[in-house]
């Protein structure tokens, strides 16, 4: 792994579908459509290895889709994925997140009535008591059980959640849940972690140890892929932009490249959006629209 | 009005045949709705499987009584699958309307006429079980506390059967404390979220409705060795409804509360319908108001009101945890 994973994007030219250095997800020619409505419409699409990529778009851009096919939730009409060199095509999702891309929700999914630690306990792969059969045997999985134990114990306790760990989850307050989502999403040591909107509904106190912790991630070696809407914290955290739009990829690049891109401003606030009407412009498009109308009849 | 009859008659009532039959219909369906989140409204079904499937083996076929237990739960794991294969990928208010129709049709198929060489049709069942009551190693006599007391083939049979809700509470308690459990919890609460941390949730779905439907289909097989009767209009869809009774008032997804429960309902039943023979006979009661023979119905109206008060002052049940109720179950 490249110690400045930033560095090793450094020549990667800021342009949709840009080939990266070391890619653990590939996507090709993935699409959704609903009904008449192409969700999903990526043509190519690398995620750099041990770097943290932010998938930004308008809203309906598609992002939470594109998420949801990546990780098996959905099935594409088209288009297959790699990651880490494995085909994920019509993979199910609990296969997607043993094999170590494991994602987090725009909605949050605390398990209400399990307690944080059950939570958190919940989230390690391999255990040997989730058998039907071994579960009767309680000496055959309580070593691996307590090894379990601690290591949530040692991730609650970065989250700053160790004091909740006997509380039940739904009594947690929304940015807690978030926390807790992603300590969970941890204990099942990925290698990549997909986070939907991991600020949404978070106080700015508490965005600003989220921001801490997602860079933690990657300082573990995890690569990190997440959807975000304020601009601010996508600047602050991440090493490369993606942004959607109506499904599509429509541009890339390092964070700092973008507020200066047109095609991401227009994306966002029309593509005329500073521009005046003048009188006349105004007047020749109401009559192309009734040139328009009256042809139609 | 003797109250000691009535109090001796509730008594035996709570630890009888029909409350642990009913303990283990919702140990079962504690499993499926209490853990898994899996709504189950054709536990009747199952149960009708672990009847009729040891009753055909020894009336019809003249096979041995064990064996029929062997089919019983045979039957119970393959009727499971079959209602699981195709809905356990969808939500959840499917598996309800699936289950409550296929409890219907295996009591339709039970009675069809086309069947009665195998099941009799509607005459059902009966005599099949003395191989149970040959190997009965109580002597002759009577069994019990004072006048609560049961003669030597019904002690039997309370022995046994005790012994096997006591065996389904063991089996349960050590798989909802075990990570099993948990990963049943978790898709209770959130499935997607269970699957976001790779569980193969249709996988646990289905290893949780079998066992409950075999545990509801021992339950069956226990109920019709102890009458030596099986009828098909018995194992109607009122049936899983009582066990949701029971399950609900003892406390949904905790251990000793589908237990606790049955031996509640099937006590506050006699005891309404003793107080009510009592009062009626005793003349507290005018025959214009009611008459013997509406107690009957009667009585399942006041277990209703004494449901309806229970949900109102305690709604987590006997054993229940109130602060679970508080939370959102999404």
């Amino acid at each position: 792994m490249p110690a400045d994973p930033k560095a090793a994007l450094d020549r990667v030219p800021p342009e949709p579908g840009a080939r990266k250095p070391d890619p653990l997800l590939v996507a090709d020619g993935v699409q959704r459509a609903f009904g008449g409505l192409n969700a999903v419409d990526v043509g190519h699409l690398e995620v750099q290895r041990g770097a943290i990529t932010a998938l930004i778009g308008p809203n309906g851009a598609g992002k939470t889709t594109f998420f949801n096919l990546l990780t098996g939730f959905d099935t594409p009409n088209a288009g297959q994925w790699t990651f880490d060199g494995r085909s994920l095509g019509g993979v199910s999702a609990y296969k997607v997140a043993r094999l170590g891309m494991v994602r987090t929700f725009q909605l949050t999914k605390a398990l209400s009535r399990l307690t944080v630690i059950e939570n958190m306990k919940l989230g390690a792969t391999g255990q040997s008591g989730e058998h039907f059969f071994t579960a009767l045997l309680p000496g055959v999985w309580r070593r691996q059980e307590r090894e379990i134990e601690k290591r949530a114990e040692e991730l609650l306790e970065r989250f700053k959640l160790a004091h909740m760990r006997d509380e039940f989850a739904g009594t947690l307050s929304g940015g807690q849940r978030k926390l807790l989502e992603m300590a969970r999403a941890l204990m099942a040591r990925p290698r990549m972690v997909m986070l939907d909107e991991p600020m949404a509904g978070v106080n700015p106190a508490l965005k600003q140890s989220l921001l801490d912790h997602i860079r933690d991630i990657r300082s573990d070696g995890t690569t990190v892929l997440f959807v975000e809407h304020d601009m601010d914290m996508v600047r602050d955290v991440s090493d490369w932009v993606v942004v959607m739009a109506a499904g599509e990829v429509i541009a890339e690049g390092p964070p700092e490249s973008l507020s200066s891109n047109r095609t991401v401003v227009d994306a966002y606030l029309g593509a005329h959006h500073d521009a005046a009407l003048t009188l006349e412009d105004e007047e020749r498009r109401l009559e192309t629209t009734e040139d328009a109308e009256g042809s139609a009849r | 009005m003797d109250w000691e009859v009535i109090l001796t008659n509730a008594i035996r009532a709570a630890v009888g045949r029909e409350a642990l039959v009913f303990a283990l219909l919702a140990i079962g369906l504690n499993l499926h709705f209490g853990y898994t989140g899996l709504l189950n409204f054709g536990q009747a079904g199952f149960m009708l499987l672990g009847a009729y499937g040891v009753a055909t083996i020894v009336a019809t076929f003249g096979g041995s009584l064990w064996l029929g237990l062997f089919l019983s739960i045979l039957l119970a794991v393959v009727f499971a699958l079959f209602l699981g294969i195709p809905t356990l990928r969808l939500r959840a208010d499917y598996l309800a309307i699936v289950t409550i129709a296929a409890a219907e049709i295996l009591r339709f198929i039970a009675r069809s006429p086309s069947m009665s060489g195998i099941t009799r049709g509607s005459f059902g069942l009966q005599a099949f079980a003395d191989e149970f009551y040959a190997i009965n190693p109580l002597p002759a006599g009577s069994y019990g506390i004072g006048r609560v007391s049961f003669g030597a083939n019904d002690a039997w049979l309370l022995l046994v059967g005790w012994g096997v809700v006591a065996a389904a509470f063991v089996v349960t308690s050590l798989l909802v404390r075990s990570p099993w459990g948990r990963v049943i919890k978790s898709i209770r609460e959130d499935e997607d979220a269970a699957r976001s941390l790779g569980k193969n949730v249709y996988a646990y779905k289905m290893q949780s409705l079998v066992l409950g439907g075999v545990i509801g289909a021992l339950g069956g097989w226990l109920n019709a060795v102890s009458i030596q009767s099986v009828q098909p209009d018995s194992f109607s869809t009122p049936i899983t409804f009582f066990a949701y009774v029971a399950l609900i008032a003892g406390g949904t997804a905790t251990l000793l509360g589908p237990i606790a429960g049955s031996m509640i309902f099937w006590a506050i039943l006699s005891l309404t319908e003793g107080i009510l023979r009592g009062a009626i006979g005793a003349g507290f009661i005018p025959t214009t108001i009611m008459d013997g023979n509406q107690v009957g119905q009667v009585r399942f109206m006041l277990v209703g009101l004494s449901l309806m008060l229970l949900m109102i002052f305690r709604p987590q049940g006997v054993f229940g945890d109130k602060r679970e109720l508080l939370l959102d179950a999404r």
